[in-house]
């Protein structure tokens, strides 16, 4: 690098004088100013909100402590919303890793033979990505209608069901339905992630464990997944902040309904912010939701160190 | 390549190999990935009486009475246009924004770039849920309420981390010395930034437009709270809140739908390459 050059530059410079450094601050201002006042100013105040009991219709605000947080506690609600959301996020992200992973392979397999292949999957791919999650809520809500929707009729014509299953209105079902829906959402992305992993594991690695007389399972057990770790880590990590979130796709699927069946932690918090206006509680709900995600990821990335520790 | 040492094993086990099983393979994918959007379509021009019975599964004769009555007798069309303003907007203030940002960070010397860092992490990570009352309140002190303005911002604020993200990589990546070069024939840094750095650094801001913009296009919860009326609603608020009286006008909706998702689906195929560079950046360096 040319310090000296730069220096005798900056001396001999224009009219204005500015340091590097000082110029470093002007590029970053705006970025910062913006996110401070759109988004760092309003987690302070939803984390003061939380602390305060506010009941506009009634002309209630007050400063109440953790008592919030203490009401929070004692909600069979809250509980109820946490295992849905739990329940919901368990499911979906597992099973979005698993047929992420399944599909990964097989598409990395295509790579191999026929590159045009793997254009055409890419195609295919990227669209339940690229689909507004509202939207895909609507296509499932027809697909799961219960009289003449495609679900029912393909599953009575296979002959697996009986008749009549009312997907979206049967407690039991519901959030099944909508972990379906999010499963064919978001695998795409996981697929995409886990495919460029594979991509990066040196294909000597695996001639040597053939030459040792590794079977395919073993090459996958020995080989793929180790290296992988890092890519399943972070899909962990981006599906399980996105599904603990989830809002829109359960919001327009079901509601939140039948009953409270599938009310996750966001839409309690959104009902308990804009259809009761407790702004107070409604802020405590959304940070234990923080909370809950901020746990997830530190336990993944804990996992993630731990195997680091161990291959090493 | 794989199979080169099967080539022995017969022509018929060889074209089931290199032929069959990556059309087996696509067949899987595609059918997952498009059969409900396939039958969206399917039903977005069937004749309303089709729509209430199976069989058949596709009509006799198509319409297009579905497309005539979202995009001529509803507010679907205000909708795309405002979604089109937000998203532009949102783009063009995260990209510049985020670029002289993420430059900084990658490339000059100012101190709490961690803490910068972590701010953005942190700021993704937060629920949206949690900050849409301040901010709500926020934007009616500001006398944005209800305005595309409000929107617009909101969502440029809220992918600026990935586009900082993505673009101080990117930065990164690029030859110090052409920088310092601009530096030494007497650029100020913003001139360096303008004429040489941007210019090169086109198919980043590239990417990670397109994320922003899809992400835009697509978000819901804050254009439903920032927004009430007709006026302002955004496509997805629209297709969210689709109207219907009594029944779901199930054919409508379709149409609808698939009219809301063309033009994210259409940059997402057309640039699918780059999208798919932004998207596993970062994630897969080893």
């Amino acid at each position: 690098m040319n310090d000296r050059s730069l220096t005798k530059m900056k001396k001999s410079g224009g009219p204005v004088h500015l340091s590097e450094r000082t110029w470093g601050y002007l590029f970053a201002g705006p970025a910062f100013a913006l996110v401070s006042l759109i988004a760092l100013a309003p987690i302070a105040a939803a984390l003061w909100l939380s602390l305060r009991q506010q009941l506009p219709i009634f002309g209630i605000d007050e400063f109440v402590g953790i008592r919030n947080y203490l009401q929070l506690w004692g909600d069979d609600r809250f509980w109820a919303a946490c295992r849905t959301t739990l329940y919901f996020t368990a499911l979906s992200v597992s099973a979005e890793l698993l047929l992420g992973f399944g599909f990964a392979l097989l598409l990395n397999r295509l790579s191999d033979g026929a590159g045009r292949g793997l254009r055409w999957a890419h195609v295919m791919i990227i669209l339940p990505w690229a689909i507004p999650t509202v939207v895909s809520a609507q296509i499932w809500a027809w697909l799961y209608q219960p009289d003449y929707g495609l679900l029912n009729y393909l599953l009575h014509a296979a002959g697996v069901t009986g008749g009549r299953i009312d997907w979206l209105a049967d407690p039991d079902w519901a959030i099944h339905a909508a972990v379906v829906m999010d499963v064919w959402k978001t695998t795409p992305f996981a697929a995409l992630l886990l495919l460029a992993g594979l991509k990066t594991v040196p294909r000597e690695l695996y001639a040597a464990a053939r030459v040792d007389g590794a079977g395919a399972w073993e090459q996958f057990r020995r080989i793929t997944l180790p290296l992988l770790m890092p890519v399943v880590v972070i899909v962990l990590v981006f599906r399980t902040m996105d599904a603990v979130r989830v809002f829109d796709a359960v919001f327009v699927l079901t509601g939140g309904g039948p009953g409270n069946s599938t009310e996750t932690l966001s839409i309690y918090a959104y009902k308990t912010l804009f259809q009761t206006l407790q702004f107070g509680y409604g802020s405590a709900l959304a940070t234990a939701m923080f909370v809950l995600a901020a746990l997830l990821s530190m336990l993944y990335l804990a996992l993630l160190r731990r195997h680091v520790q161990e291959s090493a | 390549m794989m199979f080169r040492h099967d080539d022995q094993a017969g022509s018929m086990m060889n074209w089931l190999r290199t032929r069959g099983l990556p059309a087996c393979v696509l067949l899987l994918v595609g059918l997952f990935c498009l059969a409900p959007v396939l039958w969206q379509t399917v039903t977005s021009v069937k004749p309303d009486q089709d729509l209430v019975r199976l069989p058949p599964l596709f009509p006799e004769r198509v319409t297009s009475v579905h497309y005539d009555r979202v995009l001529l007798k509803s507010s679907l069309p205000r909708s795309l246009g405002n979604s089109v303003v937000v998203a532009a907007s949102a783009t063009a203030t995260a990209i510049v924004v985020g670029a002289f940002c993420a430059f900084a960070l990658a490339r000059l010397p100012i101190t709490g770039k961690s803490v910068i860092l972590g701010v953005a992490l942190v700021t993704s990570m937060f629920p949206p849920i949690a900050v849409i009352s301040p901010l709500y309140l926020l934007m009616r002190e500001l006398g944005l309420r209800d305005t595309l303005v409000a929107v617009g911002l909101t969502h440029a604020v809220y992918s600026l981390p990935l586009a900082v993200w993505l673009l101080t990589s990117f930065f990164q990546q690029l030859p110090k010395e052409l920088y310092q070069a601009a530096r030494i024939d007497g650029c100020t840094p913003l001139q360096a930034l303008l004429t040489v750095i941007f210019p090169l650094a086109r198919p980043g801001l590239a990417v990670a437009a397109l994320l922003v913009f899809i992400y835009s296009w697509n978000e819901f919860m804050f254009a439903l709270t920032l927004t009430a009326s007709d006026t302002t609603r955004t496509a997805p608020v629209a297709v969210a809140l689709f109207p219907g009286l009594y029944e779901i006008p199930w054919g409508d909706l379709a149409a609808a739908s698939l009219v809301v998702t063309l033009p994210v689906a259409g940059l997402a195929l057309v640039f699918q390459r780059h999208i798919i560079a932004g998207l596993t950046a970062g994630s897969v360096k080893g």
